[in-house]
């Protein structure tokens, strides 16, 4: 395209709404508009004056494929809030569940939104119902990992989502240890699958390489989505209760979503599987490192479509984890951590499916909400989105524009980018564009 | 229950909300896809597919509360697309969680709300589904009850004659 414009209204196979705006002049990109539709439902307000009992759940709504993240990262920042330590059998059972969240959240995207551009198929409705086709095996192989990361969810905190179970202090009900040996076969079982979808993920070509900067929290004792410091690339380190002090929120006048940058440089960066296995792949579980031996020569990496590799190389790890969690816990009947409302100030940071998440609380004695903030991974990753789309169109001009806005979408869809929660913000000095 | 050669044609719309009925949704397929298969043609499914149209719709299951008038007009034009329509999910069903902002006062109003409400349409007051348009059933819950979701598809399924009891 020499002059024109491109345009996606809508943005199809993933969590929200989107499109895109291209305008093309004397064959350069002079303009282009990465929109997130979403309309905003102002939670983080309507939150306010609330026991803080009550806001996790609340909170959980932001989204319903990453609820649990949510949820956890909520109860995370009150409990800060409220000097509640929890026990070691609740850090436990948290993180099998969260295991269980990104097992059915990362299957999600890949089986059901990217596969069927492996397939170059429209949709995973149009594959095939042969038995012997690849792309009807892997179908069936996502049905088996969802259903596993959900069940696993449902077993320990009562739903995959929504759940009803975790709580400030713990969970109001101890989970039924008598089904742990069956989601502990099954996970032996799905491994097979698990690394077919690896290999699947790692033989697929695409590449869109720009140099990006990369955050994602390190636990320095393993591979971990809910504890840790904040990392970059160069090696930058940053408390987690002050990750935001490493950011600037941007007004994207035509977006629902505010985008962020470095306060320093104001660069762009991007978050996601594909920073955490770029910054912490030396962390993961010895199986898992020994099974994705091959896979994991591919990072540190700069192509946003090895996210979805990086995505199919924590699912191994998540089974590798739940397996090792299953197979030695033993439960004891415990009761949520109370302590009378104390006023604070708590941080909750952890790795949702799709980066890092922020939650921060302000509570008054009552116990009552006087302030509350989030910064959600996709609002992260808005501006690097738009930036590797740029260069993508900037480099692809002359391409057939039918070319041009698939490959868009596939881009977009390797972020697996959440709109629901992007259009939530925090209140920072703002930089307009 | 004795299948014809017809499909029920449905669509899937989201608007203002979480998602979460997409996503159990997208659950049930675990188990049900290869079943329904022969028996729905999913039409309209953003989520699950980029050629969407409106067309042939007999069921439009809508999720989610209306946040503006653009959006009021999209439904408008999916009721007038579909022989029936289902709201799906509380904030379709009762327009809470997503209408929580029905209840701000001025002191809510900060001048960041002020900015997103100004610069996009967004309405006075967020509405559930059956304020804006006609509604032949409900499934609600938060996520929506997936039995109760099971238990309208197969009526229409039987309404529309894709199978008989």
């Amino acid at each position: 395209m020499h002059t024109g414009e491109i345009t996606i209204d809508s943005i199809t196979k993933i969590e929200g709404s989107a499109g895109l705006k291209v305008t093309v002049e004397a064959g350069k990109v002079t303009d282009l508009k990465f929109i997130i539709q979403d309309y905003r439902r102002f939670y983080t307000q309507a939150v306010k004056g609330k026991p803080y009992l009550a806001a996790p759940s609340f909170l959980s709504r932001i989204c319903g494929t990453c609820s649990v993240a949510h949820l956890f990262a909520s109860i995370a920042a009150i409990e800060k809030s409220q000097g509640i330590e929890v026990s070691a059998q609740t850090k436990l059972l948290r993180r099998l569940a969260y295991n269980g969240l990104m097992l059915r959240d990362h299957a999600l995207h890949l089986y059901f939104f990217v596969l069927p551009d492996v397939l170059g198929l429209d949709s995973i409705l149009d594959i095939s119902d042969n038995p012997g086709d690849m792309g009807h095996t892997l179908l069936h192989d996502s049905f088996d990992i969802k259903k596993l990361g959900s069940d696993i969810t449902d077993v320990v905190i009562g739903a995959a989502i929504h759940a009803p179970f975790p709580t400030v202090g713990g969970l109001i009900k101890t989970p039924d240890e008598s089904k742990f040996a069956e989601l502990a076969a099954r996970l032996e079982t799905v491994r097979t699958q698990v690394l077919r979808g690896i290999e699947t993920f790692y033989a697929w070509p695409p590449i869109m390489t720009r140099n990006s900067d990369y955050l994602a929290l390190r636990n320095p004792q393993g591979y971990d989505f809910l504890q840790g410091e904040v990392v970059n690339t160069s090696g930058k380190k940053v408390p987690a209760d002050k990750f935001h002090e490493f950011l600037k929120s941007v007004v994207i006048p035509y977006s629902q979503a505010e985008g962020y940058v470095f306060s320093d440089d104001h660069e762009d960066y991007l978050v996601g599987a594909l920073a955490r296995i770029n910054l912490n792949q030396a962390l993961l579980n010895p199986r898992t490192k020994q099974d994705a031996a091959k896979y994991l020569t591919v990072f540190p990496s700069n192509n946003i479509h090895h996210n979805n590799l990086a995505q199919a190389i924590e699912l191994l790890q998540c089974v590798d984890d739940s397996l090792a969690i299953l197979t030695t816990i033993k439960l004891v009947a415990e009761h949520p951590i109370r302590k009378p409302p104390q006023a604070g100030v708590g941080v909750g940071v952890l790795e949702a499916p799709r980066g890092i998440l922020y939650h921060m609380v302000k509570v008054n004695a009552q116990g009552l909400i006087e302030d509350y903030d989030v910064i959600v991974p996709t609002a992260q990753n808005q501006i690097n989105i738009a930036n590797d789309l740029k260069k993508y169109f900037n480099e692809n001009l002359a391409k057939g524009e039918e070319a041009l806005k698939w490959e868009a979408e596939k881009i977009i869809r390797s972020y697996d980018p959440c709109m629901s929660c992007a259009t939530n913000f925090l209140k920072m000095e703002w930089i307009r564009l | 229950m004795e299948q014809t050669a017809k499909k029920l044609g449905v669509g899937w719309f989201s608007f203002t909300c979480c998602e979460d009925s997409t996503i159990l949704l997208t659950e049930l397929l675990n188990t049900y896809l290869v079943d329904w298969i022969p028996l729905v043609d999913f039409r309209h499914f953003k989520a699950l597919k980029t050629n969407n149209r409106l067309d042939g719709l007999d069921v439009a299951f809508i999720e989610g509360a209306v946040s503006s008038d653009s959006q009021a007009a999209s439904i408008k034009q999916i009721r007038a697309a579909a022989k029936y329509v289902v709201a799906i999910g509380s904030c379709a069903c009762t327009g809470m969680p997503s209408a929580a902002r029905n209840a701000f006062t001025q002191e809510h109003l900060t001048e960041n709300i002020k900015d997103y409400m100004c610069r996009f349409d967004y309405s006075a007051k967020v509405r559930k589904l059956e304020e804006v348009i006609t509604v032949d059933d409900k499934v609600e819950g938060c996520p929506m009850d997936p039995q109760a979701f099971l238990a309208v598809l197969y009526k229409y399924l039987k309404i529309v004659g894709v199978v008989k009891d």
